[in-house]
This record gives C-alpha cells, structure tokens and sequence, in this order.
C-alpha cells in the first residue's frame, strides 16, 4: 500500500509530573480518517498538537508525506498550515476571525496561498458556504450574527477551500446540541468522502468516532492502550479502559 | 545627514524662516545626547538594511506629547546635521501649528536653517503626505508615524503579527481590503494604504492619502519612518519598488477630487476641501502649500 | 478443493473485565472452508456462538486463536492479522455482511445508504444510485421512501434496505445475519432468490438462518456449532 500520509513515532512530552504523551505511535495514510478517543486528560489533545506542530514534544518523530515536521520549523509549518494541512477548532470562534465577513473567513486561505482575483475568491466562498449549507446570501455577515453550528460548518468551509490533504479536528462537535451534532458530523462524513481527506479527529463522542472513522485510538494517561478497526474496537474492545469507556456510553 | 556636531555652520536661507542659526547653547545638538543618536542611528542603519522592517528603537521622552511626531523628530534628530536645510510639513501645510513648532525646535536646538521649499531642503519631516514636488537623492524624507504595525487592526496579538512578518503570511492583509471591496464595492481605504516593500515586507506608509503612494515606490530620496509611541522605526532605502496591495480585477487606483485646485489650477495634486462660509460655499485647494504657491507665483510671473 | 472463506482453529473468548476479569470462552477450534457459489447454514442452539463467529469472519471481532482467510484478489487474507486497513479493503471489495439490523446513519436516505459501498468500489454515482433504487424497488420498498433517511421505517423496511446494500456490490464472500427474520413471505422469496443468484455467480455465503423453510432452500450444508461445556 502507499505511504502513511503522517507518520509519528516513540512521542513522549511531560507536564511536570503528568505524563500526556508516552510512547506514542502513529500512522495516518491519505484518505483515512482516524479518530483518537480517551476521556479529558488522557492526552489526545496534547497528541493533536504535537501532531499538527502546535506543540512540541521532548521526544519523539512526527513525519509528514517523507518530511521531519519537528526539525522543519516554522516556516515550513505554517506553510503545511495553509496548504496542506487544516485545523477545526473546538470553538469556532479559536478558528474564524469574528471580526472577519464569513466570506472573508473562507477567502482568507485563498489569498493567503495567492490568490489575488476577488470575483474568484467570492465565487469560491459561495461554493463553499452551499457546501456546508448556509445560504451564499450570508457571505458578507459577521460569523457573530451564527448560531454555533453554523459557525463550526462556516470554520470548516474556511479550512476546506483550499483542498487540504489532512485535517486536524479537535472535538468538532464539542459544544453543540445534539441534533445540530448530528447535522454537522453527517457534513463532515460526506465531505471527509467526497474529497478524501485524511482527517485525525480527537472526541471523546464514541458514537461520532462510530460514524466517521475509519480506525480508532484509545489513549489514556498518555499512551495509546487499543487502536485497530473502529467497529472492532467499539463492538469487541480488549482493554479495560476500552471497555469502560463504550460501556459507559448509551447505545454507541 | 551631513557634518556632525561641530558648531552649526550658517544656514543657507529659506523662505521666510532665515532666522536659523542661533543654536540654544543649553543643549546638545539637535536635543538628544549624542549615545542616544547613536543608538537611533543603528536602528536606521538596520532598517534601510531591511526594507520595510520594524526596527525596535529605545524611543526618548521628548518636550511634546506623543502624536505630535516625537517618532519623526527623534529620526531627525539623529540624522541632521548643521548644514541641514530642514523643512516640516503637516498636511501638506508649512504654516500648521506642529510644522512651525517643529521647525522652531530644530532652529532652537540645532541651529539648522528650515525652509518651507521643498527643493531647497536637505530633510524634510512629514506628517500625512508625500511633497507633489519629485524628491531627489540628496533629500531625505521623514514620516511621523502614530501606528507602525499595517496588521495591528487585524492581529492584535504583536508577537502574533511579528511571526506573519517573518514568515510573510499577509493572506490577513488582503482579507481587509476584500472585506472593503464586499462593503464598499471598492477599497474603501483612502489613507494609510498598506504596500508591500521590495516584495518582502508588508509595511504601513504611515496616514499619508492613498494617491501619495505611488511617489514611494523607486523613489530616489531615502524614506525614514519613527514612530516615537510605538517605538519602532522603519526605512525605504532609494529606488525601492513599493507596491501598494490590490486584485487582479480591483487594481490600486491613488484617488484625488475630481476638480483643479481654485488657487494655482492645478488637476494632478492632491486637494483639500476647504468651506468657505456656511451655505454651503467650498474650494478645493492643493494641500501643498509650496507646490501650490510656486504655481501660483509662475502664473503671475507668466501674466 | 478451492475456497473462498476459510477458518482455521478459530478461537474466541471474552475478556469481562468489568466483571472482575471473568474470561468467557466462545469459540474453540472453529474448522471451516466455503468454497465459491457454497452456501453455507450455521447452525447449533442459541447462544451457542453463531453470531460471534459471523462477527469474527468479518473481523468486528478479534479472533483470539487461529486464523480466518479470506481469498482477496486472488491472495489468502488472514483477516485476524491484516492491517485494519487492508481490512477495509477487504471489506469494500471482497466480503460483504448483512447484519440483522440496519445501523441508521442520520439524515442520509435509503437511496445513498444502498448505493454508498457501490461508490466506494468507483462505481459513478448515477449508476449507483439506479442499481440502488433497481434492487429497493425489487425488494418492494415504496419508491417514496428511498429518498427518506431510513430512521423512522419500520424494521421490516430498516432490514430491507440493509439486504439492498450487502447485496448490491456483489461481494465474493457474503456473510448473512438472519436476513429473512423481519420480512413478509413475498420478500422472503425475493431474498432466497438474491441468494440464488449471488451463489450462481460464484459468491460464498455463510449465514444464520432461523426460518427452517429458508434456510433448507438455500444452504448446501449446515455447519453446527456447539456451545463449549463450562470451563472446569
């Protein structure tokens, strides 16, 4: 099979006493989406950092498509940022500019990768708000003037326009009532499908990993203690913790 | 910029203003200690090094409120020598209170001759334009600068906006004059329009009007840029390409009132608008008072 | 003899380790190979493991001893050691399982739910979604309720449309959870028929088959499995 997209090997990083990363491995390859799952503490946050060059780690590898991420710096990163990478914040307000029209935010990445012709970029933010389904006819109202869910599929427009090969979710769905949940998580499983995206999502919604992931991580205190198939490791897990967590879930 | 801290030599004239070279001996040349020079001289050194870049500076308290261009007089002060002819300007203007304040400094402090001409000086120190009267190499152009940072109103975060400039990510740049263009149905900024310098750095021109930004780019005289609050300076070396941001499809276009100056006639400076009573009654006049007054002297010289 | 699906020393238990680590053995020594176009009738009393070793075969269970080979393009996948992802691909080309009851995937309709395995096999939409509505209308779902998120259908519907997508890719392996158990007779016989046909074609079936009537219609052999005696 082809080469894993992200590539991170023997990652540990200590806060103080508390081990959040210890021994962490992990592969993404193009196209598949990995969900990491653990409840709060369980470092699957600090993991989606160091992953995604947020955070560094005291040791450990993170490659990607071939390249040292850790040893690239930061001009190379940010650069991974814009282009190829993407990154959907809890918050949508940690991953839009509020102060920005909504077809700002999304045409935001498209100038920042040069694109210097404003009727494109405009007709590229239309697109993308009839992809996430809010009507084009808001393109130049504030984000301040959505509701949260609106503003999470407005964020992920903003970090899908530019056609990123891997994205980075932090607990998408994390401040949303429910039924908007389910509204949001099937966005996200059709266009995660339709572009073939690559995306390393952190929940601790075991029925959200259910739904988009290919293959789950179960980490806690730090260390990945199951990963395989996600129907495998939700319908048959071999862990204790693994256990506790999908019994403790309702009808996942 | 020439001679250092000898006594001052005697001016060479100016218009009106011929009064220079009775130099306050309670100070030293040009008001600053002469380490502290030094130090702002490093610091312009750098900046003309780094088109566009801001240099940090250790920014003095100077005997006037910040906003009335401690940055500028502070570049000035640490350039000027006693040979200097130096000229101020504020709007435009050479008669505004800040202008003659600023020039009664220097002649105080300094002992140099001023001049309202834009020819005749060596320095001159500017707040909100760009002289009509091309600069040559032998000029030096100051600029007052109230905020340094073209990406403040977007990224509040400084140490944010200094990794941007490093790493020239100005997409937020353009986000601005996107959203002009989705308000406005143009770019709505009229001032302080952000260039891109030497294509690297993304720099503010300091509140001068958007139709003096073209005069920056390759300009032969050397551009200096204080901003005393802020305590940054910055620099446009000679002949530097200077951009001002745009799209394909909404170019830069420098704006200017669509009338002749009432005064000299003029239809490619830049205008005031002026009322003149309160009806209604208004004039538009170039906001070059020495530009406009040369014209008007060469008319009459003409008739 | 060639196979399709093939298990060797098949072994299962469960670890309860919210019970104390109570170890709970399922499956010991699981014997079996099903050969192409074989259909093939688990069989044995309730509880005795049937649908554990159909959640094995597709690899929804880890399997703790032995093997499960499945023939994937022509190569011999162990299905307990595969990389998850060849699992996947696996899965989308080569093994199909109807289980009994459809996983309900909010606001995606009946249509997109059937076509979907389709799609990801590069099937193009259009003639996914036309071999989707082809087999919902021949399993007599109303055609009104194929553009409908299958949420609110009955279970009867619900099951059909799970038939629809196990079989619409016409996998050459098909594992079948009691696919007959909510339906009508007249649908019953529309699946005993797909059944048919996918074993014409060359496809080998294993199933749990309740309904006597069927199961003695379309398997060729039983295969029982015992309960393991309490562990002494």
């Amino acid at each position: 099979m082809s080469e894993a997209l992200l590539s991170a090997r023997d990652l540990a990083l200590r806060f103080g006493r508390v081990a959040a990363l210890d021994g962490v491995a992990i592969d993404i390859w193009p196209g598949e989406v990995v969900a990491i799952v653990g409840e709060s503490g369980s470092g699957k946050t600090t993991l989606l950092r160091v992953l995604s060059g947020l955070a560094r780690p005291d040791a450990g590898s993170v490659h990607y498509a071939g390249q040292d991420v850790l040893a690239a710096g930061e001009a190379a990163r940010r650069r991974l940022m814009r282009t190829e990478w993407g990154f959907v914040h809890q918050n949508p307000r940690d991953g839009l500019r509020m102060g920005v029209s909504a077809g700002g935010n999304i045409g935001e990445r498209l100038m920042a990768t040069g694109h210097r012709h404003y009727g494109g970029i405009r007709a590229a933010a239309a697109e993308w708000l009839r992809r996430v389904e809010i009507d084009p006819a808001r393109m130049d109202e504030s984000p301040r003037k959505f509701s949260g869910g609106m503003q999470q599929r407005l964020q992920i427009a903003r970090t899908l326009v530019t056609q990123p090969r891997l994205v980075f979710m932090d607990e998408p769905t994390g401040g949303l009532d429910v039924s908007v949940q389910a509204r949001l998580l099937d966005l996200i499983r059709a266009l995660v499908a339709e572009l073939g995206l690559a995306v390393l999502i952190v929940t601790h919604d075991i029925a959200a990993a259910r739904l988009l992931a290919h293959r789950i991580l179960v980490m806690r205190h730090g260390r990945v203690v199951e990963e395989g198939l996600t129907d495998r490791v939700l319908d048959d897990p071999q862990h204790p913790y693994t256990q506790l967590l999908v019994a403790s879930v309702l009808a996942a | 910029m020439t001679g250092t801290t000898q006594a001052p030599s005697p001016p060479t004239g100016g218009r009106g203003s011929g009064e220079g070279g009775t130099r306050d001996p309670g100070y030293n040349f040009a008001y600053l200690d002469e380490s502290t020079k030094r130090m702002i001289r490093r610091a312009i050194l750098k900046a003309v090094a780094i088109p566009g870049h801001q240099v940090p500076f250790g920014s003095r308290e100077m005997p006037l409120p910040y906003g009335w261009g401690t940055g500028g007089i502070q570049v000035t002060a640490a350039i000027l020598g006693p040979a200097d002819v130096l000229k101020v300007i504020d709007q435009g203007a050479d008669d505004t209170t800040n202008a003659v304040s600023i020039r009664a400094f220097f002649r105080r402090v300094a002992g140099v001759a001023t001049t309202e001409r834009t020819a005749e000086a060596t320095v001159i120190q500017t707040r909100h334009r760009i002289p009509e009267r091309a600069l040559h190499e032998d000029q030096v152009l100051v600029y007052q600068v109230p905020i340094p940072e073209p990406l403040m109103r977007l990224e509040p975060r400084i140490a944010e906006t200094k990794r941007l400039h490093a790493m020239a990510d100005y997409g937020l740049m353009h986000v601005k004059l996107y959203e002009d263009i989705a308000r406005h149905g143009h770019i709505a900024t009229s001032y302080n329009y952000p260039v891109m310098v030497n294509g690297r750095y993304l720099m503010s021109p300091s509140p001068i009007p958007a139709f003096d930004n073209p005069k920056m780019d390759r300009m032969p005289a050397l551009q200096l840029f204080g901003a005393g609050r802020e305590k940054r300076i910055y620099a446009v070396p000679p002949y530097t390409p200077v951009r001002s941001l745009d799209f394909e499809d909404h170019p830069f276009r420098p704006i200017r009132a669509q009338h002749p100056c009432t005064l000299c006639g003029s239809t490619d400076s830049y205008l005031d608008e002026v009322l003149t009573d309160d009806v209604g009654g208004r004039i538009f006049v170039c906001s070059d008072t020495d530009w406009c007054g040369e014209r008007q002297q060469a008319k009459a010289a003409v008739e | 003899m060639s196979w399709s699906l093939k298990a060797e020393g098949l072994g299962k238990s469960f670890i309860l380790h919210l019970q104390g680590g109570v170890t709970l053995p399922v499956l010991q020594g699981i014997e079996l190979a099903v050969r192409p176009g074989e259909c093939v009738a688990l069989a044995g009393p309730s509880g005795a493991g049937k649908s554990t070793l159909m959640r094995c075969l597709y690899g929804n269970y880890g399997a703790g001893q032995g093997h499960i080979l499945v023939r994937h393009r022509g190569e011999a996948v162990d299905i307990v050691t595969a990389d998850p992802r060849l699992v996947r691909e696996v899965r989308r080309e080569t093994l199909g399982y109807v289980s009994q009851f459809l996983r309900v995937i909010p606001r995606v309709p009946a249509l997109d739910i059937v076509a979907e395995p389709l799609v990801a096999q590069g099937v193009a939409r259009d003639d996914a979604l036309a071999r989707a509505g082809a087999l919902l209308a021949r399993l007599n779902l109303p055609s009104r309720l194929h553009h409908l998120p299958p949420a609110t259908f009955s279970g009867g519907e619900q099951q059909r449309v799970n038939l629809a997508r196990g079989f619409a890719p016409a996998y050459p392996v098909l594992l079948l959870d009691e696919p007959t158990a909510s339906l009508d007779a007249a649908n019953r016989e529309v699946v005993i028929a797909l059944i048919a046909e996918a074993k014409s074609r060359g496809t080998a079936i294993v199933g749990i088959f309740h309904d006597a009537e069927v199961r003695d219609r379309v398997a060729d052999r039983l295969f029982e499995v015992t309960p393991i005696p309490e562990a002494a």
